[in-house]
């Protein structure tokens, strides 16, 4: 247990949508609020993957922002390392946080700043941190770093325009790992990318896991690459986790109906010609989520508890499942 | 054995640049038989796309198809003038794209959109139009049709808006569908329900649809045979099941290679090295060589037609010489 880099604890995030105050004065509108994440709990172990999966909108990449400190949680502690990470960003210690932990975003075309030279991009963290000096020995840093992703050293001459997608998701990686951090936040970092593509990048991703030792928290939607990556997975619906298991597990026996609906819903290149019973209906609206069991309206086995009982999180056969269909043995 | 629905042959298709022609399509030749699906699978720049455009005539200019025919039950098609072509497309060919936000007018009511398609193709009056235009949407699984005929698209979400496009592409009964990534927007979820729909309507109403997406598993699930295009040509064809179990190109074999697997455990995926060339600087011979890992002498030089690889049929020298092929 004492391994845990990472402890979340009820973390929470909400953000204000309302109308303007004249509009909501004249048409008597209410406030309004988007749970985006709700009350979500998790630890990841040192060297270890967590993956985050679930459909647009359920909150994975608020997650993400939320465990960097570009958005402060409205509920809810993060702990890295043992500390909070919230008195620690208000602190002097916040660069020194700030270079432990960095991120990989999804699209390397916004990510990366067109009109800076490669040398800039990825040498831009280690001048901030103050962690090279400006020259041969910055130079020297950055070439470094493009090898670590399978770039040559001479491309820290060139602009992004001159890379393809998955060269540039390669320089994102190499700025991520200039400050040698201790743990990434990939937010899809491959889902942009080409398959063949896609294999490329998560081929550097695990080897450097594998000689750095990093954590990673990974998010995506496609399960398959989950699957690929993940130690553990955790399964999102609507701004809370639904199921969380080693990945073994999960995908051996997933307990949810959600999960098991996500795990049905994956075309399997393998089985062709297999038909599957696609789920019905669709992610409801999260400025007005479903009582009691957010997923109920599309869940086969909802009954009365779950339209007006929120299901809490609870450890089931050493899974963690928000389900009272689960707990009661029903399915 | 009856006559191919549509004929693709030696299609060539150059953009013509200030620095130069770029060669956009390659000498791309294959049939769709009535009432098949057939996929078209490729990375980002392969051509795939622009194969469907070509069919549509909606190449986009200074596009042009410079050579080869395409032809729709015997027909020929890509040389006729902008408004025969506007009467085909919809009637005999219908399309569906990617973003459904983008393909429906948001100004104009999905009943409205649906009616016009209908009165442009078919002899009915605004009644019975009306009547087919909320038939086709309880088909392709909308719920209260008859209400939500008179709403916009804003007020569809993403995956009941690609319903109304294919209610839309079907309107008027057309032969054959093009479908150029219709789920890749939409989320995995609704991603099969969508193909599911897509599937069903298709056998029902007998249209051959051309499916093109970048998802192999779209692709297994739907189709009858694929086609898998390289750097603007066609690397191999053949039956879905031989194509990705018993793949003969390199490329193929790459590719299937480098999908993560629900069903097995690899500590590192399949990799092919390199990029896609672009299209300025597509090399000579066979357009893989540089990637591919069996490359040898005649494949820099010369480049290969499909050749016959057991079931499938593959751009590839190596096919011509059984005892080196990959396994």
């Amino acid at each position: 247990m004492t391994s845990a880099l990472m402890e979340v604890k009820d973390l929470a995030k909400t953000f204000e949508v309302s109308a303007p105050w004249l509009n909501r004065v004249i048409e008597r509108k209410p406030r309004q609020f988007v749970h985006a994440v709700d009350g979500i709990s998790f630890t990841i172990e040192r060297g270890k993957t967590l993956a985050l999966v679930g459909e647009s909108g359920c909150g994975k990449s608020t997650v993400a922002r939320l465990l960097v400190g570009l958005y402060g949680p409205t509920r809810g502690t993060v702990r890295f390392d043992g500390q909070d990470t919230r008195t620690t960003l208000a602190s002097g210690a916040a660069r020194a946080l700030h270079r432990r932990m960095q991120m990989i975003f999804q699209d390397p075309y916004a990510s990366l700043n067109p009109r800076w030279k490669v040398l800039d991009i990825v040498g831009e963290p280690l001048r901030e941190h103050g962690l090279a000096a400006d020259g041969p020995e910055l130079k020297r840093r950055v070439g470094e770093l493009l090898q670590s992703v399978g770039l040559a050293a001479a491309d820290a001459e060139k602009f992004p325009h001159q890379f393809s997608g998955g060269q540039r998701q390669r320089i994102s990686i190499a700025r991520a790992l200039a400050t040698q951090p201790e743990f990434l936040v990939c937010d899809e970092p491959t889902s942009a990318l080409d398959v063949s593509v896609q294999a490329q990048v998560l081929n550097i991703m695990k080897d450097l896991q594998r000689k750095q030792g990093l954590t990673y928290l990974f998010i995506s939607h496609n399960l398959a690459v989950v699957r690929h990556v993940a130690d553990q997975v955790g399964v999102m619906y609507l701004g809370r986790l639904v199921e969380l298991a080693d990945k073994a597990t999960l995908f051996a026996t997933p307990r949810h109906p959600y999960t098991r609906m996500l795990l049905d819903a994956i075309p399997d290149i393998h089985m062709s010609g297999r038909s599957r019973t696609p789920v019905q209906g669709e992610v409801p609206n999260p400025l007005n989520p479903p009582s009691g069991c957010s997923f109920h309206p599309r869940c086969p086995h909802a009954n009365e508890r779950c339209r007006s009982e929120r299901p809490a999180q609870l450890s089931f056969k050493g899974v963690l499942v928000a389900c009272h269909a689960v707990q009661e043995g029903r399915i | 054995m009856s006559q191919p629905l549509l004929e693709v042959k030696n299609l060539r298709v150059e953009f013509p640049t200030r620095r130069g022609t770029l060669l956009a399509l390659d000498d791309v030749s294959f049939d769709i038989a009535p009432g098949e699906v057939l996929g078209v699978v490729g990375e980002s720049g392969a051509g795939k796309s622009l194969t469907g455009a070509a069919i549509i005539g909606l190449l986009e200019p200074p596009g042009r198809i410079a050579a080869g025919e395409i032809r729709l039950e015997g027909q020929r098609i890509d040389n006729l003038p902008y408004e025969t072509m506007r009467a085909i497309r919809g009637r005999r060919i219908g399309a569906i794209f990617q973003d459904p936000l983008t393909s429906l007018n948001p100004l104009y009511t999905v009943g409205r959109q649906l009616i016009e398609t209908i009165r442009t193709h078919l002899p009915l009056n605004e009644s019975q139009a009306r009547e087919r235009a909320i038939r086709l949407l309880q088909d392709t699984g909308i719920p209260a049709a008859e209400a939500r005929i008179d709403q916009y698209p804003h007020q569809f979400s993403g995956g009941m808006r690609q319903r109304v496009v294919i209610a839309l592409a079907l309107a008027a009964e057309p032969k054959l569908i093009v479908a150029d990534e219709p789920t890749t927007a939409l989320d995995v979820s609704i991603q099969a329900q969508i193909i599911a729909l897509l599937k069903r309507v298709c056998r029902e109403h007998g249209a051959a649809v051309m499916l093109v997406t970048h998802d192999m598993g779209v692709i297994a699930e739907t189709c009858d045979r694929v086609a898998v295009m390289y750097a603007g040509r066609i690397a191999e064809i053949g039956p879905v099941g031989d194509v990705i179990h018993r793949p003969s190109h390199p490329y193929t074999i790459g590719l299937m290679g480098s999908i993560p697997a629900m069903d097995e455990d690899r500590e590192r995926l399949l990799q092919i090295d390199g990029a896609m060339p672009r299209l300025n600087a597509i090399p000579t011979g066979c357009a893989f060589n540089p990637r591919c890992p069996q490359v040898f002498e005649r494949c820099r030089r010369e480049r290969p037609d499909l050749l016959d690889a057991g079931a499938t049929r593959a751009a590839c020298w190596r096919v011509e010489q059984p005892m080196t092929r990959a396994a």
